[in-house]
């Protein structure tokens, strides 16, 4: 290869990123901005936090999302683990175009659909729109995610492991605890995280299905903003940033730290 | 007993995600056709969410097509649909265009590096989509940040309108759904075998001709998912056209939501979500037949 070629390389892959990341570095900055105007700074601090603190509305919302991202992001990973263990270990079962329809469609569907036809579900069975409604909700669209996250693991899966199990006598249920778990746990975590960002996300969804007293923090900025930009939503949007940030970090190193651990006790093992 | 176990425990495995999906994504669906065939009269409003069973099938007896009538007649609605698809089309080619270009770069980038490019690819995707299109107004507005330093560059003497116009709603979707678009090309382009270009170089075939010959078909699948995974969204898409566009733009998403919950109109909002439904029932199962394909593939 031609250097001129590993130049535009670079060259594309620095617009790219630039391009990516710029916005939400400037916005991160902003948040930091004395003066009210967010696009022309005065001066250094930290007083948006302060009042973002205080504001009990967004508190409130904060909680309610909270809550709602961390049991639907439990719930959802459950059942797409199934899902996806349905999908890449049982190839022929009565409806399984269907099944697999219903787990890919929900990844490209207009959100406004998807919010729009579970808000008209939850009214038909005269279900009281509120904190489980978006909880549900929620838990339909990110089950989706976390079973195309669980079944790119499992399909690289070695079920020889499996099989050598119930040889020697585990029962179907402890194979899956002992041996099918731990290899895909990585992939388990990294879909609880994605279902739970997803969910802390969610604007659209959320205000379908959501009723009085539970209102999100994504609609809640979105309601703020309709009025107008402010260092404060800046504020919130860093922390949701940081906070968001951390967390994918965090499992980054742990899933390294496990697969590191796997390989040395794989070794061992065949060392034995 | 353990075969009994295991066949109770198969069934659960494919039952309960099954039923859930059913109960909570088909039904859903059957419910909105349903009510798009309702009369306008019957819409209830959405302060009283109380919904009366016994009542409802007998107005549900009543099945009309009125709702769907009313939208030929509104140009609105026509008018919504059209500016969606072209404004997806044309904002999936532009992630194209840029998302090509930096899928490329990194396929072709240091193995040790690419791990850590690739992170940088998928983190975005892990923060807020509304934070990122919130991002973008103190960008874009009149006397934001672009416009600020396009004029302190001497480049233009007025600021540029490009808040509440389209630009502004392609560029949001081009930012937001980037990701989308260079993480299936990249995984196409990062198992391609370099070596197919320097024997077509050795045969005589110039740079250009070699990208066109072997790269770009060997890319296909990736850039057929990548355009899917941003079409498809981009034309049902609401934050953006309403938060970068303003009333200027027309898309559907904003005219379904409007519809709800500015008129609550029940019925007729199922009618929209309806026919959008129709509109993107061709590529999403364009999209899940050519996933089925790589999971094959992958085995």
């Amino acid at each position: 290869m031609n250097t001129s070629w590993s130049r535009f390389n670079v060259s594309s892959v620095i617009f790219g990123f630039a391009f990516l990341y710029l916005p939400i570095l400037l916005l991160v900055i902003f948040s930091f901005n004395e003066s009210k105007l967010v696009t022309v700074w005065g001066g250094f601090s930290t007083k948006w936090y302060a009042s973002l603190f205080k504001n009990q509305g967004l508190m409130d919302a904060a909680w309610v999302t909270i809550r709602v991202a961390l049991l639907s992001a439990t719930m959802a990973t459950v059942l797409g683990t199934l899902g996806a263990l349905a999908l890449t270990r049982y190839t022929r079962f009565r409806g399984r175009i269907l099944f697999s329809g219903m787990i890919y469609a929900p990844l490209v569907m207009p959100e406004v659909i998807t919010g729009l036809s579970l808000l008209l579900l939850f009214v038909a069975v005269g279900f009281d729109r509120g904190f489980w409604t978006v909880t549900l909700a929620h838990t339909t669209l990110t089950m989706c995610f976390v079973a195309v996250v669980v079944q790119s693991r499992l399909i690289t899966f070695d079920r020889s492991l499996e099989e050598a199990a119930m040889d020697l006598g585990a029962t179907p249920f402890k194979t899956f605890l002992y041996i099918t778990l731990p290899v895909i746990l990585p992939a388990v975590i990294s879909g609880w995280m994605l279902a739970f960002t997803l969910s802390l996300d969610d604007l659209v969804i959320a205000s379908f299905t959501s009723g009085p007293g539970a209102t999100t923090l994504p609609m809640k900025i979105y309601s703020q903003v309709r009025l107008g930009v402010t260092p404060e939503i800046n504020a919130v949007c860093t922390l949701m940033i940081a906070f968001v940030a951390v967390g994918v970090i965090l499992t980054a190193l742990l899933n390294r730290r496990r697969e590191v651990q796997r390989v040395q006790d794989e070794q061992a093992a065949l060392r034995g | 007993m353990n075969r009994l176990f295991l066949a109770v425990f198969n069934r659960l495995t494919i039952g309960v995600p099954y039923l859930w999906l059913i109960i909570f994504f088909l039904v859903p669906f059957a419910i909105v056709f349903k009510i798009s065939l309702s009369e306008t009269a019957i819409q209830m409003p959405p302060y009283n969410p109380v919904f009366d069973g016994v009542d409802t099938a007998e107005k549900l007896k009543s099945l009309s097509i009125a709702n769907y009538t009313f939208l030929t007649e509104d140009p609105l609605y026509y008018r919504s649909y059209l500016s969606s698809i072209s404004t997806a089309g044309i904002a999936t080619f532009l992630a194209l265009l840029i998302g090509f270009p930096l899928a490329y770069g990194m396929a072709r980038a240091p193995s040790t590096l690419r791990p850590t490019l690739l992170m940088l690819v998928i983190l975005p995707f892990w923060t807020s989509f509304l934070i990122r299109v919130y991002a973008w107004i103190g960008i874009l507005k009149p006397e934001g940040l672009l416009n600020q330093l396009l004029i302190g560059l001497n480049i233009i003497d007025t600021p540029l309108q490009i808040m509440n116009t389209y630009y502004a709603v392609y560029i949001g979707i081009v930012y937001s759904y980037l990701p989308f678009m260079v993480l299936p090309i990249y995984s196409a382009l990062e198992k391609m075998d370099y070596s197919l270009i320097e024997a077509a170089q050795d045969l005589g075939c110039t740079p250009t001709k070699a990208f066109w010959k072997i790269t770009f078909p060997l890319a296909m699948p990736g850039i057929i998912a990548g355009c899917f995974l941003v079409f498809i969204p981009a034309t049902g898409e609401f934050v953006i056209p309403d938060l970068l566009g303003g009333s200027s733009t027309l898309m559907i998403g904003k005219t379904l939501w409007n519809e709800f919950f500015s008129n609550r109109d029940w019925p007729v909002s199922s009618a929209v979500a309806v026919i959008l439904l129709m509109l993107l029932v061709i590529p999403i199962m364009l999209f899940q037949n050519a996933q089925a394909k790589a999971q094959e593939a992958g085995k």
